[in-house]
């Protein structure tokens, strides 16, 4: 156990697309390939423990259409965080390009959901339908790396923005530690589990 | 013997007459006369193969198709795959079409688009070619080329997800002299699928009533999204493929049963919508995008 009672996935989606398609390029097009590749990453997360921090990498993959996008992204959260219950794993969209973060949004949007993502050429943001408290308290957290419960009403002393980091929480846009309770941003949580 | 006349040039803006003069083949012998054809785009390509589908399955037997007497005509016929494609629907005199260099404006011969492999192949043969028909023929940037591979990966599965039957797929960089006076890249989707009307109506007919049909159908779907699927996700890639078409200030339309629905942009004088005309049972996708620049000269060249 790492301490942090969250297990890490690695998960490379240029392999997985391979496997699926005899294809030149590492292409995420079609729904039935984002279909196959879902299913391929959610055997991976099975075999995880409890919880998991699943990293997907699409810094390989060249194309990503709405269709594949919907599959790949947001069913995948549908899944694994549906609306109005906990998070059963979280998720960082690694190696994010301008031309992956059109059909990601797109997708997001249409499903009202929202993710971390670490684009290519900056830091972590949110993607999707963040709402403004969402972004605020999440960019905050973000800059520390973590918050002990104890630092929480000093560091956010507004109701509204608790009420938030809470709502991030379930999302899984944020990780909660178990024992300590301290809350962690998913970048800072990445970077310790998996260097 | 019913002789339907392909007209000299046959594109999107003529193809029509082809579809209007099969309805009028119920029954017997039909011969497709291309003798006189001189200029054919991707839509023509892709509607003269689906009429061809359309007459031998509706008569039993393959109609004629009597070949383009212009050698250069012939030879592009042969070159864009349109020759192979039609032998599996067409009678054809057999006449060896001249050998004519592959020309750099092809971006997609026609081609047969049934499984979810299909669509990836277009995606790889586009994202290997399109770099220079996109950059120096219509000046756009070189990002463009994943955007396009993207409206190409929606239109062919437009075809397996909706239609169930087999199309194709089609593209093409033109320089359209008298029209605009700049290149123009069409693409053509066609399949002989079960049309929208068809596709929608279990889901959607009951709220139209007496409204429903070929036209109400393809403006559930074009301007609203709504699919046959209860999936929330459905129905993004036409809406996608709208706003894309849309920043690059081109023409899109779909034509299915008898209507067909497009959005027009300023330079163009295709109705938004037209209905009323001959009934083509499955779907056709017509995509024109334009140039940025006046002028034949090519960027960069």
């Amino acid at each position: 156990m790492n301490g942090f009672g969250i297990d890490p996935v690695a998960i490379d989606l240029r392999r997985l697309v391979r496997r699926q398609v005899a294809s030149l390029h590492a292409h995420l097009v079609t729904r039935p390939t984002g279909r196959a590749v879902r299913r391929a990453i959610e055997s991976q997360l099975a075999g995880a423990g409890e919880t998991a921090l699943s990293v997907i990498d699409f810094s390989e993959v060249h194309v990503v259409d709405f269709s594949c996008a919907d599959e790949v992204v947001a069913k995948l959260l549908l899944h694994y965080q549906p609306p109005g219950q906990a998070t059963r794993a979280f998720f960082i969209l690694r190696g994010v390009s301008d031309l992956h973060l059109e059909p990601i949004e797109a997708v997001l949007e249409r499903h009202r959901l929202t993710a971390v993502a670490e684009t290519a050429a900056g830091p972590c943001r949110l993607v999707g339908v963040p709402s403004e408290a969402d972004a605020r308290v999440w960019r905050s957290l973000e800059e520390r790396g973590a918050l002990s419960p104890g630092d929480v009403p000093a560091h956010l002393p507004d109701e509204v923005d608790r009420a938030t980091l809470e709502s991030l929480v379930r999302r899984g846009l944020v990780f909660r530690r178990p024992g300590s309770g301290d809350y962690l941003a998913l970048s800072n949580l990445m970077r310790s589990l998996m260097g | 013997m019913h002789v339907i006349r392909v007209p000299s040039s046959l594109d999107y803006s003529t193809v029509d007459s082809v579809f209007r003069q099969c309805a009028q083949a119920a029954e017997g012998k039909a011969l497709f006369d291309a003798g006189y054809l001189r200029f054919v785009d991707p839509q023509g390509l892709v509607g003269l193969l689906s009429a061809g589908a359309l007459l031998k399955r509706r008569l039993g037997q393959p109609p004629h198709l009597r070949l383009p007497r212009h050698a250069e005509v012939l030879g592009y016929l042969a070159r864009i795959r349109f020759l192979e494609q039609a032998r599996r629907f067409f009678s054809m005199q057999a006449r060896r079409p001249r050998e004519i260099a592959a020309s750099s404006d092809v971006l997609l011969e026609i081609t047969p688009v049934t499984t979810n492999s299909d669509v990836h192949a277009v995606v790889d043969r586009v994202q290997t070619r399109a770099g220079t028909i996109l950059t120096r023929t219509l000046g756009y940037p070189l990002v463009t080329v994943v955007q396009f591979s993207v409206v190409l990966s929606e239109v062919c599965q437009n075809i397996i997800e909706h239609a169930e039957a087999p199309g194709w797929v089609a593209a093409q960089a033109y320089y359209w002299a008298k029209r605009r006076d700049r290149w123009m890249l069409v693409i053509a989707v066609s399949d002989l699928g079960r049309g929208f009307r068809e596709s929608l109506a279990a889901e959607h007919a009951g709220r139209f009533g007496k409204r429903w049909g070929d036209g109400s159908a393809l403006e559930a779907a074009f301007l609203h999204g709504v699919t046959r699927f209860q999936d929330l996700g459905r129905g993004q890639g036409i809406q996608q493929i709208r706003r894309q078409v849309r920043r690059w200030d081109g023409l899109i339309s779909i034509r299915s049963g008898t209507a067909r629905i497009a959005d027009v942009p300023e330079w163009d004088d295709t109705p938004a919508l037209e209905q009323g005309l001959a009934h083509f049972p499955g779907a056709q996708i017509n995509i024109v995008l334009p140039a940025k620049q006046r002028g034949k000269e090519r960027s960069g060249a």
